[in-house]
């Protein structure tokens, strides 16, 4: 797949810069607002010159001396993983369920899942505020509301890569293959369907995480400062310590990097230990 | 059997409650409260078209609108040239260095809303490290105000990237692997390939990628909103300061025009819709 023939590589060296080029200017373009917020988290001045007049790492050790981002980081772990795991946990028999046992339900679930992306935050919060301010589920400006709403926002994802998954291990013939040997429907799904899932499901769950930790719109309408999570943290803070906020940006952004690098290890694994089968055709999202 | 059968079928159909009760507490009836709420008066009673006379009629919010509709068209025409430049210079290089450069524009992604208003001011903001740059290098006409149209619209291009490669690189990938083979093998130039064979069997694609880019501005809030201090008039923030910004929320307006803009992303999300089906057919 890698080998490219010899005469076409060299009809094409003209092209090999232009490719290169394209790539270097749009990764970098893509690159260069978070390498200057690094710049920035780690100068001691700077705002007359080009390169900052000296560095020094006083913003991350400000940052986490601070209980209330460490407050803040706490409960946006919190709302992430909980979100997350109760996001599989329910969505994965779910999907499983209807794609085996309810097909008819297929073909409007796919669409239903598609609803959050007509429905951005700030439209999503109109219709909650309305409902969860007032008793009897005033739940507004508490986790919960969170949970539940972030729950929706993650559904494409979770739906489609469990979907994905879900094919690829064929479910079906496994299942059927688990029956005739004995086993029980819950057996068969818990001892042989989930864990050929596992690896599809843990990768969404990562992304859904990042999605959720940076999440501001619904945070900052639903919630705000009765329950602060980083990014509303951040907002509050740029105005006034742009040191601070810098380093607020790369700590998150380092997480992001860690999650990348876990699903991106979790990746090669899977096409590590299944043939180069049909594997890599699995429908785009 | 029979007994068993049915019982286990009542057990996997309970199996299913938690979704459809989370699935409605949290997304239909917000969908529905907001549909009854845009039809009531101010205060929540009665029946009237008015909010939404008044939502595409009052300058103020068809300025909204077409400022937010504008933005869109130009942010999703910049990022899905970018994006189509870019993915198909991607699929020109290995296996390996393709899942890289990938990943990092996938995790690019996250690289939005505050965070994103925050290192676009570190770049371009008034003592911005690019805005210094510039005026050092005597090329103060390319330091441009952040705070304007102009630096709306290129931090809207920005977020548009990763997503726009995201969605249409598998389809280039496709034709660059098949299709242009082919083609070069036949005697085909460039141009007369990219002329004849990939812009057509692209087009579905690259509509359905556009329409998908227009939703995703049209829908933005967060970045425009920690950007902007004077603020822009566009239907995300007119609907945001309706409902939490001010002392005496204006639940029914704000629904009004959360329903207009629901409407426009729905329009745009179809038309992927429709395109995906036609791109499956076509290849």
């Amino acid at each position: 797949m890698s080998a490219v023939p010899v005469q076409t590589e060299r009809r094409r060296s003209g092209g090999r810069v232009w490719h290169s080029l394209v790539v270097f200017v749009v990764l970098g373009f893509l690159l260069l607002p978070l390498l200057a917020t690094f710049l920035f988290s780690i100068s001691t001045e700077w705002d007359r010159t080009i390169l900052p007049e000296g560095y020094t790492l006083d913003a991350y050790a400000n940052l986490f001396a601070d209980d209330r981002f460490l407050s803040a980081l706490g409960r946006s772990f919190a709302v992430a993983l909980l979100t997350v795991a109760i996001s599989l946990l329910i969505m994965v028999p779910t999907v499983f369920i209807v794609a085996l046992y309810v097909p008819r339900l297929e073909k409007w679930l796919q669409t239903v899942v598609l609803l959050p992306f007509a429905m951005p935050g700030v439209v999503l919060a109109v219709g909650l505020i309305k409902i969860y301010s007032a008793p009897p589920l005033a739940i507004s400006g508490t986790i919960w509301i969170l949970i539940g709403v972030y729950f929706i926002i993650i559904l494409p994802y979770v739906y489609q890569s469990t979907r994905n998954s879900l094919r690829s291990v064929n479910a079906a013939e496994l299942m059927e293959a688990a029956e005739v040997l004995g086993a029980g429907k819950a057996a068969a799904f818990l001892r042989v369907i989930l864990p050929n899932m596992l690896p599809g499901v843990l990768v969404a769950g990562l992304l859904s995480f990042s999605i959720v930790f940076g999440e501001f719109v619904l945070a900052n309408m639903l919630v705000g400062g009765s329950y602060e999570v980083v990014q509303v943290y951040l907002y509050r803070m740029m105005a006034g310590d742009g040191h601070l906020s810098s380093a607020v940006i790369v700590t998150f952004f380092a997480l992001v990097l860690i999650l990348y690098a876990l699903v991106l290890s979790i990746g090669a694994r899977m096409s590590g230990k299944k043939q180069p089968s049909t594997s890599g055709k699995e429908e785009p999202a | 059997m029979a007994g068993r059968g049915s019982s286990q079928r009542t057990v996997t159909l309970l199996l299913l409650v938690p979704f459809f009760l989370w699935l409605f507490a949290f997304l239909l009836l917000p969908a529905i409260m907001m549909l009854i709420s845009s039809f009531r008066n101010e205060g929540g009673q009665g029946f009237t078209l008015g909010q939404y006379a008044k939502g595409l009629t009052h300058p103020l919010y068809t300025t909204a609108i077409r400022n937010s509709v504008l933005l869109s068209l130009f942010s999703a025409f910049v990022g899905i040239v970018l994006s189509v430049f870019a993915a198909y210079s991607f699929t020109t290089f290995s296996a390996k260095a393709r899942d890289r450069m990938l990943s990092i524009s996938n995790m690019m992604s996250n690289f939005s809303g505050v965070p994103l208003a925050f290192g676009f001011m570190v770049l371009f903001g008034t003592n911005g490290l690019l805005t210094v740059l510039f005026k050092r290098l005597g090329l103060p006409f390319l330091a441009f105000d952040l705070y304007t149209w102009k630096g709306l619209a290129l931090v809207y291009a920005y977020f548009q990237i990763p997503v726009g490669i995201l969605m249409i690189y598998p389809s280039l990938y496709a034709i660059r692997q098949e299709w242009k083979e082919a083609a070069s093998l036949l005697g085909a130039s460039a141009a007369q390939f990219w002329q004849r064979i990939g812009v057509p069997v692209l087009l579905p694609g690259i509509v359905g990628t556009f329409s998908v880019l227009f939703a995703n501005a049209m829908g933005a809030y967060a970045t425009a909103y920690a950007l902007v201090t004077s603020n822009y008039n566009l239907l995300p923030i007119q609907i945001g300061s309706m409902v939490s910004g001010e002392v005496f929320p204006r639940m029914e307006m704000a629904s009004s025009l959360a329903v207009i803009l629901f409407v426009i992303l729905t329009i745009a999300l179809w038309i992927n819709e429709r395109m995906l089906r036609l791109a499956r057919k076509g290849l």
